[in-house]
């Protein structure tokens, strides 16, 4: 749809927007189905970026974990 | 009586070349107070008398001598003095020529030393707000002190012990005696032309005021104030003060003191950077969950969990549009075409020819319908209009009276 880089962020208030215009009902029934579609490929999408930071978060804390304790055997 | 006369000259040349003679008056060591001490700022020479209870001496230093000076002298002060005693014969004075002059005894140190202090002082070296800040990690310390002794073990023991990975950069000086100041000022001018450290510990163990005197050197002063590297001034035990402890950036009573004042420790760092980790990964699942939850409200929300509803509510216009249409359609045309042929019904029903279909006739005389007997008479011709025809009749009877119900 739009140019502008695609962040969870923009995702997340693009979705809220289609939320509130989808639950007014004020848009042509050509649309509402437009919008729903939209929404749900937003909502894939961060998903799918909330899934890949859980992973990474766990995946980085074990590399730190592993890195702080061979240091601290370094020590004495 | 055989006397010689003489002239003035002639005896102050004698007195001068016997005094000039005499071996013993030619390095003297004379102790006494300073009176009428007066500086001849042009021609730099200084004119003055030493006393002591009972006698006096006039004396002069010259410019050579007066500019070495590592004090001021000043009248009342007590000095050792080094010279040799001759004549001024163009007075005839008897004087005492000075070659060195120190400070006498303790009491004298230390007044050479508030000097020392006071001018320092006007020069803006002690200031608070020259001092700099120490760096909190620093990877190189320099210490400038000597290299036997207590205070550079207690150092380096200290420094090992608190942050080992920090490099210890010796610079080994004097720190007594003649040479001494110059060389600390020395090690501290190389170490900032190197960059060498990223801060410097300068000092020394304990001793007596003589033994820590090298860090009352102007020398050393200087070169700790013109250091752009942060300097922990460390000389003798709590109770020493040095000028260099003053224009430090920062004073530690002992060197031991000095190490554990320049390093943090490096466990206390570890503790830190475990507790900093566990706080950044919290923030982070905190953040994480926060998106999450925002995602679920939009998961709920009705267009995502029951989107049919969006198209509930359209059927739901819909048929609410249909029922109008009805309702309209029904009173602007369905209604009156009832009306329509009701009457129409009701109509037909009055029509004449549903009258003759039930067996009326219509009598005619002439073209004009009849519907009384006084319009006949008796021979008339009349017709009958019945539904399918005519009947042609003659009147042969009259009998007045209206028609009865049948009983």
């Amino acid at each position: 749809m739009s140019e502008k880089k695609m962040t969870f962020e923009t995702s997340m208030v693009q979705l809220e927007e289609i939320v509130a215009q989808l639950e007014s009902g004020d848009l042509p029934v050509e649309q509402s189905i437009q919008r729903f579609e939209e929404g749900l490929k937003l909502l894939s999408y961060c998903s799918e970026v909330l899934q890949k930071a859980e992973q990474k978060v766990t995946v980085l804390t074990k590399q730190s974990d592993k890195s702080l304790s061979s240091s601290e055997k370094e020590d004495v | 009586m055989s006397s010689l006369v003489l002239t003035v000259t002639q005896v102050n040349t004698y007195v001068k070349s016997i005094l000039e003679g005499d071996p013993h008056l030619q390095s003297v060591y004379l102790t006494g107070e300073i009176s009428n001490f007066v500086n001849h700022y042009r021609s730099g020479h200084c004119y003055l008398s030493l006393k002591d209870d009972r006698s006096a001496i006039k004396a002069v230093m010259f410019k050579n001598v007066a500019s070495r000076l590592r004090f001021v002298p000043e009248n009342g002060m007590k000095v050792l003095v080094q010279g040799r005693i001759s004549l001024y014969e163009r007075d005839g004075q008897y004087q005492l020529y000075i070659d060195d002059m120190q400070p006498a005894g303790v009491g004298a140190l230390q007044m050479a030393l508030e000097q020392l202090k006071k001018k320092l002082h006007a020069q803006g070296l002690f200031d608070q707000g020259r001092k700099k800040p120490l760096p909190p990690m620093p990877m190189r310390i320099g210490v400038v002190t000597s290299p036997t002794g207590a205070a550079v073990q207690d150092i380096k023991n200290i420094l090992g012990r608190r942050f080992p990975l920090a490099e210890v950069v010796l610079c080994p000086v004097l720190v007594q005696g003649e040479e001494a100041p110059s060389q600390i000022a020395a090690a501290l001018d190389l170490i900032n032309k190197k960059h060498a450290a990223d801060v410097i510990i300068v000092g020394r163990g304990g001793g007596s005021m003589e033994d820590l005197w090298a860090f009352n050197s102007e020398q050393v002063v200087q070169a700790v104030a013109r250091s752009e590297i942060p300097v922990i001034s460390a000389v003798g035990h709590e109770t020493d003060y040095t000028l260099c402890d003053l224009a430090a950036d920062l004073r530690a009573p002992t060197p031991s003191a000095a190490a554990e004042l320049a390093v943090p420790q490096a466990t206390d760092l570890l503790a830190e950077l475990h507790s900093a980790r566990a706080v950044m990964i919290q923030s982070l699942l905190i953040s994480i969950k926060q998106a999450q939850h925002r995602l679920e409200q939009v998961k709920n929300s009705r267009p995502f969990h029951n989107p049919e509803d969006i198209l509930l509510e359209k059927r739901m216009q819909l048929d609410q549009v249909t029922d109008d249409l009805m309702a309209a359609y029904r009173h602007q045309l369905f209604d009156p075409r009832k009306k329509l042929a009701e009457t129409a019904a009701k109509l037909d029903a009055l029509s004449p020819l549903k009258v003759l279909a039930r067996g009326y006739a219509i009598p005619q005389f002439g073209d004009q319908s009849i519907r009384s007997v006084k319009e006949v008479a008796l021979g008339d011709h009349i017709r009958l209009q019945l539904s399918d025809g005519q009947i042609g009749c003659t009147v042969t009877e009259k009998l007045p009276g209206g028609a009865k119900a049948n009983e």
